[in-house]
């Protein structure tokens, strides 16, 4: 089929595979709330939600109807369209991250190789950059257009921490690039594949993989670095004007983001769909249950980053602005320059 | 039509009405807001024309990094009480004029250069993969690239010196 010179059955396949894997974020992310208080509960010996359905499992569902309900307020002096746009911006740059990530191996559907990746693109990690870049709008602009001088405040916080962070984390991801020598997501993937896992650019890049996890968890908004929402020392947030699903949005973006961060760490460093243990070259199995099998290992690797999340946050306590500020500038570029010229000089003599 | 023109005309037409409207936007935080509409839409320029690298760079470093300090400024100094003075008929019509003329050399200068003459190779050009970018920056244009790193290193380092406690 094609008109205008576009293949549509190519179109509808990307359609579906993108409705997919947002509709996958999108209950990931509300059963990672969930997850949420299971783990704090069982850290801190409580019990945790457990009256909405068997085991508490339709909790998320009641939470979410609960903000839909609530009662809406728009500040009356506020920009109204800007002050919609923040939280959709927030979900927005949440979920476009997953477009260049390879969920797994093609799969082999009525003779047609159907990617598992919506885009496979020349850039695909600076894709990423783009996209974590442009995520501070969000924040930005809905605490500028709550017309608090509090939202203000937070937002400049949480923007300019945001900002300081993408710094040390593009360094610690040129080392990764410098090994695999191609920008592609999908040949990052497949320089990972093999027998065993040690092939995993974990091995090769420990200090790395360290700085860009603080990294992700400086962006994603997360415990030690959660200035944004500190609600009893800086007075909540940049979403402090926000009420009912408007509030929701914003929360519930940065359960996506932990997820799509987790998968990123996860593709980067840990393999991505590749299964450890087993050579997938040589294992006689279905072409198609392999890749389902592989999607799963992914997102069993995804899931192990979401629970670290989880624990460092009922782990450690908050840093200080200054502190972090330091940790970003003084501490952690200094040491992603030092690992990005360590890999450059290896790569160097191993090539000579 | 195919969609190669759809979208270069709906680029186009979004570009420059963005641009439009950052002129004529009252509040400077809207201007910065349709500022950043306009790189967007000459980003999917690039694109159009196969310079993925070029695209992506266009968002991380103006987008991404250079607005973003524009609207930390901007809010800061709280310009949103439409604060613009009001200006006098003389004035508006000085600056009609050399807007115009400067308009008037652009034009005249693009005449004379070999640009209208060749077409856009839409969607076909290598050269701006990002291999085939770093080989050329590196091997052809070596010497640019390095004194114009220099050229940031320098302005760094000012920035630092200005801003330092004394």
């Amino acid at each position: 089929m094609y008109l205008l010179a576009i293949d549509w059955i190519f179109i509808l396949e990307k359609f579906l595979l993108v409705g997919f894997i947002v509709s996958l974020s999108m209950v990931v992310a509300m059963y990672a709330t969930y997850g949420e208080r299971k783990v704090a509960a069982w850290l801190q010996d409580r019990i945790g939600p457990n009256r909405a359905g068997p085991f508490g499992l339709l909790q998320p569902l009641a939470d979410g109807g609960k903000l839909f309900f609530k009662e809406e307020i728009i500040p009356l002096i506020s920009s109204k369209f800007l002050f919609i746009l923040g939280p959709i911006l927030a979900m927005v740059t949440a979920l476009l991250t997953s477009a260049v990530i390879p969920w797994g191996r093609p799969l082999h559907i009525a003779g047609r190789d159907v990617p598992l990746q919506v885009a496979d693109i020349n850039i695909g990690i600076l894709y990423i950059f783009g996209v974590v870049s442009i995520g501070v709008y969000g924040i930005m602009i809905g605490g500028w257009a709550s017309n608090n001088k509090f939202s203000l405040l937070a937002a400049i916080r949480g923007a300019s921490q945001m900002v300081s962070y993408e710094l040390p984390m593009g360094l610690s991801l040129l080392a990764v690039l410098m090994l695999v020598g191609d920008l592609k997501m999908s040949s990052i993937v497949a320089n990972q594949v093999g027998e065993g896992f040690f092939n995993w650019h974990i091995w090769y890049q420990p200090l790395g993989f360290l700085i860009f996890f603080i990294c992700a968890l400086a962006e994603c908004n997360r415990t030690p670095f959660d200035l944004p929402e500190a609600e009893n020392e800086l007075n909540f947030g940049y979403h402090q004007e926000y009420s009912s699903m408007k509030l929701g949005f914003y929360l519930f973006a940065e359960y996506i983001n932990m997820f799509i961060s987790g998968v990123v760490m996860a593709t980067l460093y840990f393999g991505g769909y590749d299964i450890p243990f087993v050579n997938e070259a040589n294992w006689d199995i279905n072409q198609n249950l392999l890749a389902l099998i592989g999607f799963a290992v992914l997102l069993a690797k995804a899931f192990l980053f979401v629970f670290v999340f989880m624990w460092i946050r009922w782990t450690i306590p908050r840093f200080r602005y200054d502190q972090l500020m330091k940790l970003g500038w003084a501490r952690l570029i200094p040491l992603a320059l030092f690992n990005m010229v360590i890999t450059a000089a290896i790569v160097l003599w191993l090539k000579k | 039509m195919n969609i190669t023109q759809i979208l270069f005309w709906l680029l186009s037409v979004t570009a420059l009405f963005g641009a439009m409207m950052v002129v004529t936007s009252r509040n400077p935080v809207y201007s910065v807001l349709w500022l950043i509409l306009t790189f967007f839409s000459i980003s999917g320029h690039y694109i159009l024309l196969n310079a993925q690298f070029l695209a992506i760079v266009n968002i991380i470093v103006y987008a991404g990094a250079i607005m973003v300090l524009f609207l930390f400024v901007i809010m800061l100094m709280n310009l949103n009480k439409n604060a613009e003075p009001t200006r006098g008929r003389w004035i508006k019509f000085a600056g009609a004029i050399s807007g115009g003329c400067l308009l008037l050399v652009l034009v005249a200068a693009l005449r004379s250069t070999e640009v209208s003459s060749k077409s856009v190779q839409v969607g076909v050009g290598e050269i701006g993969l990002i291999k085939n970018l770093g080989r050329e920056l590196f091997t052809n244009y070596v010497v640019p690239f390095e004194i114009s790193s220099i050229l940031f290193l320098s302005a760094m380092i000012g920035a630092v010196v200005i801003g330092k406690k004394d």
